[in-house]
């Protein structure tokens, strides 16, 4: 059987996992797809080479896939995004003297007590007149937009009292080092590297800021993802078996010396294990800790694009101010999470498919069972770490509150 | 037309200055380090900015033109609609290019032209020293394999090569594949080569 080649362009990070897992074990193939991985370095070539027909879908940050398709800053290309990479797995580190002005390093405190001592220590520097200045990797990443909602919840007055840059991933533990920023929102390896160096300590992690946030995805040109919809529909299946196998506690260690290689992330097979499995060294010198759910890839049909993630990232787009609200807008966001090309992709192979397309994000509370159109499916908590919820029907009361 | 050329590579940023200035174009500012490249791009203020598209600066570059949209002079993104297929030529040479917004087309476009034969040039030099260091390493197992089948079976250079040669042949595979295969094993087997 000839195979089509599929292009996929990715950054190095462990939540690209996926696409690397389906072509590394042979899923893609199974598929009938020749399944090739495009390493680059900026958010903004894996966005060009997709534009540009140099890759057929990305690895990318949820809400670049948002701003592309708006037209932010460029033309708008509509983006579609059928398949969720991952959920969390980002962390938060500071330099060791803001670490330990806060918290005792090795220790994770829960988000309000932390988030209360680090907006005291953000106010108080900027009052001295030297601003805390923190870096994400992104303008429109979901580190960015987690941080800043983390800051604000604190009571942080993020338009005046902090500074927040861009640092591309592999420049994060260098940054900190030099003192060029003080802290740092970014994925794994990038946090573990700086506590390696000594000159990080992690402090914070995304899954305590809000619990199944979403992370990463699979965009594509709308054009494409719609054109093609069977050679869309093979994909989806060979990432969704993926995601199984990246699960398996089994597997654990050879997934990660598989994204180790120097194809891929080109880092530490055990600095990946460790984030694969949910353990985490916070500082130097402490034994990993276990954070439950701290990357989320797979169960809970994380990998279904619910399009009320797509409206929350564009909420706090506009609270950002990278964007004006208008309806249109809001509406073309939610379109871009596409639930409607994930559902047909696994129609009949027993995945179960949840029947709406939209929750109340940060609505469960404990784990309650939902109603899908194929098979059972039950979603632990979501929470937010202020317990807010975001209703996407009522974005004008949600942005009145905040 | 003031340009700004940023790259991580010293050598490639070279090759891109040279031909530019022979193309007359000489106000031209070469940016290699990333440390305070946002603060030296303002104070440079260039009608256009090419940087290779390896350089993970970019995300952070493309930060920089968004804020300074609401300054004065706004830089924009180097992507006309109209002319898609420039663009793509560029990407895959890998290059990507800021034009100041405003600038007239037909006078950025013979820059981004002459950027991307210049990217492509350095490309295809790239590929030969690539390839002309892989023939010197192929030449050089093959001479030790050479060496290791003259001391075992007590033959002269020629025979070794052609016995090297031949083994290529009857197995389907070049003769540097033999080569290193007798190599390994050699040392495999503690041999002093």
């Amino acid at each position: 059987m000839s195979l089509d080649t599929f292009r996929i362009g990715f950054l190095p990070l462990v939540d690209a996992a996926l696409p690397i897992l389906a072509r590394e074990l042979g899923l893609a193939e199974e598929q009938g797809i020749d399944l090739e991985l495009v390493r680059d370095m900026s958010w903004a070539t894996v966005r060009d080479r997709l534009i540009y027909g140099g890759t057929d879908a990305a690895h990318l940050v949820a809400p670049l896939a948002i701003a592309t398709t708006l037209g932010l800053d460029r033309p708008p290309v509509p983006m579609s995004v059928p398949f969720v990479l991952g959920l969390n797995g980002n962390a938060v580190t500071l330099a060791p003297p803001l670490a330990e002005a806060i918290c005792t390093p090795g220790e994770l405190l829960d988000s309000v007590t932390l988030g209360q001592r680090l907006a005291a220590l953000i106010s108080l520097r900027a009052r001295e007149g030297t601003k805390l200045r923190f870096g994400v990797v992104h303008r429109y990443s979901s580190h960015n937009y987690m941080l800043q909602y983390w800051l604000r919840g604190s009571g942080v007055d993020i338009e005046h009292d902090v500074e927040i840059v861009t640092i591309a991933p592999p420049f994060a533990a260098d940054a900190l080092a030099m003192r060029e920023i003080d802290g740092i929102c970014v994925g794994e390896p990038w946090n573990s590297v700086a506590v390696e160096r000594g000159v990080g300590v992690i402090v914070n992690v995304t899954s305590h800021i809000w619990l199944r946030g979403v992370e990463k995805v699979l965009a594509m040109l709308t054009a494409r993802a719609e054109g093609e919809p069977e050679m869309v529909h093979r994909l989806i299946r060979a990432l969704y078996s993926a995601g199984e196998a990246f699960i398996d506690p089994e597997r654990h260690a050879t997934n990660a010396a598989i994204l180790a290689r120097a194809d891929y992330l080109d880092g530490s097979a055990d600095m990946i294990e460790r984030a694969i499995s949910d353990r985490i060294k916070l500082a130097q010198g402490h034994e990993p800790m276990h954070i439950p759910d701290f990357m989320f890839q797979h169960r809970e049909a994380a990998n279904f694009p619910w399009a009320s993630q797509a409206a929350w990232l564009y909420a706090q787009m506009v609270r950002a101010g990278h964007l004006v609200k208008s309806d249109d807008g809001y509406a073309a966001a939610q379109r871009v999470f596409r639930p409607d090309i994930y559902r047909a992709a696994l129609a009949g192979t027993g995945v179960p498919l949840p029947g709406a397309s939209a929750k109340l994000e940060g609505g469960i509370s404990e784990t309650t069972g939902v109603g899908t159109v194929q098979g059972r499916l039950l979603l632990g908590s979501d929470r937010f770490f202020d317990g807010r919820a975001f209703d996407p029907e009522e974005l004008d009361a949600y942005l009145a509150q905040s | 037309m003031r340009i700004a050329v940023i790259d991580n590579s010293a050598a490639r940023a070279a090759v891109i200055e040279e031909g530019l200035r022979e193309a007359g174009l000489t106000d031209l500012h070469i940016f290699l380090d990333r440390h305070g490249l946002a603060a030296k791009l303002e104070a440079c203020s260039p009608d256009v900015v090419l940087m290779n598209l390896e350089n993970p600066s970019r995300d952070m570059l493309e930060e920089t033109f968004a804020l300074s949209r609401a300054l004065a002079r706004p830089i924009a993104m180097f992507v006309d609609q109209s002319d898609e297929n420039a663009i793509a030529e560029a990407v895959e040479a890998g290059i990507s290019a800021y034009v100041v917004d405003g600038l007239r087309k037909e006078r950025i476009k013979p820059v981004l032209d002459l950027a991307v034969r210049r990217f492509q040039a350095f490309n295809r030099l790239q590929n030969e020293l690539a390839e002309a260091r892989s023939q010197l390493a192929e030449r050089k197992s093959v001479d030790k394999a050479k060496l290791i089948l003259m001391k075992k079976r007590g033959i002269s250079e020629p025979e070794a090569y052609k016995l090297l040669r031949s083994h290529a042949m009857q197995t389907n595979r070049r003769v540097a594949e033999v080569a290193d295969s007798i190599i390994t094993a050699e040392s495999l087997l503690g041999g002093d080569l």
